[in-house]
C-alpha cells in the first residue's frame, strides 16, 4: 500500500484548515464519497447507522403532508427551515397553469404546501413563481446544490444533485419529517462502486444512452447497497446538465446515490448562480470544491470498466429501466434470459406487447414525451430542437415537452426554440412531472406506446397498461418525426 | 405508527414476481391524500383489479387468491424498487403484513419499512424458493420470523435461516422506538456539530 494518503497531491485546507480524510479502514486514499460523509457524521453508532448531518433539503407537496402533520402532532417547529426549499410539481397541471387547479385532490395537496410552508416558514417557490419547477432542475440551476454537500428530498431520483459532487438521495416521508425536525437522519454508510466510462462517444450517443447502456450491463439492482461514482474521460466530457441524467438514473441500478467529482465544468456551472456563493465566499469554496475527488490511490468495493465506444443509441423494450438494448438490437430470446427471470420477463413482454426476439426499431409510437427531471434542461431541448428545426411531427404522433421549470421554459421562449415547436406540431407545456409518472392529467391512454426521455417504464408508471420505451431527447425527437423507433444516426451526417 | 414487534408466525402471501416497484405497490395516482391511512385499500391496484374496478379482481393474482393470507408478504428478488414513496410501505403496512421476506430488498424501501415497523427479512434465494415451493405445495404453511433470534423458519419443514438487520434498527423494532425520538434527543450535540462545522 502507498504510504502516502494522497498519492502526492497536496494536502489543500478543507474549509476551515481540516486535513483530509482518509477512507475509514486505512487502506489506500480516500474516495470523493469518503471525504463528504466524513465532513457530515455527527456520531456514529455501535453496530448500526450513524448520525448524518444533511446541508439542503428540498420538499414537495406529494411527500411532505404527512411530514408537517407529524412535527404538528409532536408539536415541533422546523429545526432549520433556511436549509429547506420548496416547490410543487409532481401533481401540477402543465397546461393553464394560472388557473386554480381542476383535481380536487391535486388542489388540495398543492394547497397544503402553500399554507405547511407558510407556517413553518419555508422558502416556497409555487406555481407562478419565476424559480418554479421540477425540484431536481431548480436546485441545481439556482445554485442550491453546490459541490460537498449532503442533500435529501422525498424523491428517488434525489440523485440527481450528485452529478455536482455531492451526496445526495431520496428519502421516505418519515425520514422528510426527522430532516425537518433536526437536519439530521439516521444512515449506514453504502458500499463503494466506480463506475469509469472512457473514451470518444459515438456519434447519435448522449449521457442518456450511457446510463440506460450501464443499466443494461448492471440491471435495475445491480448497485443496490453502493453509493456509485461515475468517473473517467467520457464523464468529465460531458456537460453538468448531461451528468445529471446520468446520476438521475443512479437510483435505477438500485444506488444509493450516484456522484461525480467536481472539475471546471461544474465551478463554471455554478459561478453567478442565484444561491451560489459570492465575493470571498465563492473563493473559500472554490479552495474546498477542489479537494473533492477520489484519491489516485482510493479504494473501491467494486469498479467497472466501460469503453464509451462500444454504446450506441439506448432503447428499453420491458418494464424495468435495466431492460434496455441498442436500438439496433432485439428484445432478448428466450434461451438469453436466466430461468429465474423467464416469468418476469415474459410477463413484462406480455406488457408491452412485444415478442421475444422482434426488433425495437421501427416499432410504431403514439406519444413523444420529452421532459421529467433526467431530460428536461436548456440543452435538452436544445439537442431536440436543433433535430427537429424545420421538420414536422408524423400525423399520428402526439408531442409533449414539458420543461423542468420556468426557467427553462423562459429560456426556451427567449431562444426561439418555442418556435421551432409549435412548427413541427409539438406542444411545448408548462413545468412539472408530468406524464413520467403521471400523477397529473398527463397520462398516456392503455394500451399506447410512448417513447419518453423520463426514467422509468414500470407497469402503468405513465399511465394505467401504458407502455413506455426509455430512450435520450434525440431518439425521441426522431420517433417524433417518424411516428417509429428510430435509430437517430441513420439521421446524421 | 409506532408498534413493536418480535415474532410473527402466519401463513404467507406469495408473490413471486421479481423486481416489484413501488408504482406497481402503490400507484402513482393514490399519492394524493395527505395523512398516512387508508392506502392498503389501493395496494397493488393495478394488479389486483381489472380495468381499476372492485368488483373484477383478477383472479390469478395472489392477493385474491382465497387460499392465500396471512401477516407475512413473500416477494421475489428486488422488491420495493423505484420511487421513495413511503406511501408504499404505508399500503403494505395497512393491508395487514408485518413482514415482507424476499432474497433483496431496494434500499429507500428497506428503510421506509422500518420506519414504519414492517419488517423487511432477507433471505438467500434458495430459501425464498423453498418458501413458494412449501406455500404452493400447501398454502397453509406457516412462517416463523424471530425478530430477537434473527431467524426465519417454515414451520412445518422446520428449514430455518437467520438473517441480519443492525442492533440498532434492531432495538427500535423491538421497544417501539422510532428514529426521531433519538435523533430529538441527540439535539444538543446536532447543534454543536453545526457551530463546529460552520
Amino acid at each position: 500500500m502507498n504510504d502516502n494518503k494522497n498519492n502526492g497531491i497536496p494536502n489543500l485546507p478543507l474549509g476551515d484548515g481540516d486535513t483530509i480524510a482518509n477512507s475509514p479502514s486505512g487502506v489506500g486514499g480516500a474516495t470523493l464519497f469518503d471525504k463528504i460523509w466524513l465532513k457530515h457524521v455527527v456520531k456514529e453508532i455501535e453496530g448500526g447507522p450513524s448520525v448524518l448531518y444533511i446541508d439542503r433539503h428540498l420538499i414537495h407537496e406529494v411527500t411532505s403532508p404527512q411530514a408537517f402533520a407529524g412535527l404538528e402532532k409532536r408539536g415541533l417547529k422546523v429545526f432549520r427551515p433556511q436549509q429547506i426549499v420548496a416547490t410543487a410539481d409532481h401533481n401540477v397541471p402543465t397546461l393553464d397553469q394560472h388557473l386554480p387547479i381542476k383535481e380536487a385532490l391535486s388542489r388540495l395537496q398543492v394547497e397544503k404546501l402553500k399554507e405547511n410552508c407558510e407556517k413553518f416558514g419555508i422558502e416556497l417557490y409555487g406555481l407562478g413563481h419565476p424559480y418554479q419547477g421540477i425540484v431536481h432542475v431548480i436546485g441545481p440551476e439556482l445554485g442550491i446544490t453546490q459541490p460537498g454537500m449532503t442533500i435529501v428530498c422525498g424523491d428517488s431520483h434525489t440523485s440527481t444533485h450528485g452529478a455536482f459532487g455531492t451526496i445526495s438521495f431520496g428519502i421516505g416521508t418519515s425520514e422528510v419529517e426527522m430532516v425537518m425536525a433536526t437536519q439530521c437522519l439516521m444512515q449506514s454508510k453504502p458500499k463503494l462502486m466506480r463506475i469509469n466510462v472512457d473514451g470518444e462517444l459515438n456519434k447519435g450517443v448522449v449521457s442518456k444512452d450511457i446510463v440506460l447502456y450501464i443499466l443494461s450491463l448492471i440491471s435495475a439492482s445491480g448497485a443496490t447497497g453502493y453509493a456509485v461514482e461515475f468517473a473517467g474521460s467520457a464523464i468529465h466530457n460531458l456537460s453538468m446538465e448531461a451528468r445529471m441524467t446520468i446520476c438521475n438514473m443512479s437510483i435505477e441500478m438500485g444506488a444509493r446515490c450516484g456522484l461525480i467529482a467536481p472539475d471546471e465544468t461544474t465551478f463554471n456551472y455554478i459561478k453567478g448562480k442565484v444561491f451560489a456563493p459570492k465575493g470571498q465566499a465563492w473563493d473559500k469554496a472554490l479552495a474546498y470544491w477542489k479537494t473533492l475527488y477520489s484519491d489516485a490511490d482510493a479504494a473501491f468495493d467494486h469498479e467497472i470498466n466501460i469503453n464509451a465506444a462500444d454504446i450506441e443509441p439506448m432503447i428499453t423494450y420491458g418494464t424495468n429501466p435495466g431492460m434496455g438494448v441498442g436500438v439496433t438490437g432485439h428484445v432478448p430470446v428466450l434461451s438469453e434470459v436466466n430461468d429465474q427471470e423467464k416469468p418476469s420477463f415474459e410477463k413484462s413482454l406480455q406488457y408491452m406487447g412485444l415478442q421475444p426476439g422482434e426488433n425495437i426499431k421501427g416499432h410504431k409510437v403514439d406519444y413523444v414525451f420529452i421532459g421529467s427531471c433526467t431530460n428536461s434542461r436548456i440543452e435538452d431541448l436544445r439537442m431536440v430542437a436543433s433535430f427537429v428545426k424545420g421538420k414536422k411531427k408524423a400525423d399520428d404522433v402526439e408531442v409533449w415537452i414539458v420543461p423542468g421549470s420556468k426557467q427553462v421554459e423562459q429560456q426556451a421562449i427567449a431562444e426561439g426554440i418555442d418556435k421551432v415547436f409549435l412548427e413541427a406540431g409539438f406542444q411545448l407545456r408548462q413545468p412539472g412531472c408530468s406524464a413520467c409518472l403521471a400523477m397529473n392529467e398527463d397520462k398516456i391512454p392503455a394500451g399506447k406506446y410512448c417513447i419518453s426521455t423520463s426514467n422509468r417504464n414500470f407497469e402503468g408508471r405513465q399511465g394505467p397498461n401504458a407502455r413506455t420505451f426509455l430512450a435520450s431527447p434525440l431518439s425521441a425527437a426522431a420517433a417524433a418525426i417518424s411516428g417509429k423507433v428510430e435509430d437517430v444516426r441513420d439521421y446524421m451526417n | 405508527m409506532g408498534k413493536a414487534i418480535n415474532i410473527i408466525r402466519s401463513t404467507v402471501v406469495p408473490l413471486q414476481d421479481e423486481n416489484v416497484d413501488t408504482d406497481q405497490i402503490i400507484p402513482a395516482r393514490f399519492l394524493k391524500a395527505t395523512s398516512r391511512e387508508g392506502f392498503g385499500k389501493n395496494l397493488f391496484r393495478d394488479w389486483r383489479y381489472i380495468n381499476d374496478d372492485e368488483a373484477t379482481p383478477k383472479a390469478d393474482f395472489a392477493l385474491n387468491n382465497p387460499a392465500y393470507s396471512g401477516k407475512i408478504l413473500v416477494a421475489g428478488k428486488n422488491f420495493g424498487c423505484g420511487s421513495s414513496r413511503e406511501h408504499a410501505a404505508w399500503a403494505i403496512k395497512d393491508y395487514g403484513f408485518d413482514v415482507v421476506v424476499s432474497s433483496f430488498f431496494a434500499d429507500i424501501f428497506k428503510n421506509n419499512s422500518l420506519n414504519n415497523f414492517l419488517l423487511p427479512v432477507t433471505v438467500s434465494d434458495e430459501f425464498l424458493q423453498k418458501i413458494f415451493t412449501a406455500v404452493e405445495k400447501d398454502p397453509t404453511t406457516e412462517v416463523k420470523v424471530n425478530l430477537g433470534e434473527q431467524t426465519i423458519t417454515i414451520t412445518s419443514t422446520g428449514d430455518s435461516q437467520s438473517f441480519d438487520i443492525n442492533n440498532y434498527k434492531k432495538t427500535c423494532l423491538l421497544n417501539g422506538y422510532d428514529d426521531i425520538d433519538y435523533l430529538l434527543s441527540m439535539k444538543e450535540e446536532i447543534e454543536i456539530f453545526e457551530k463546529a462545522k460552520a
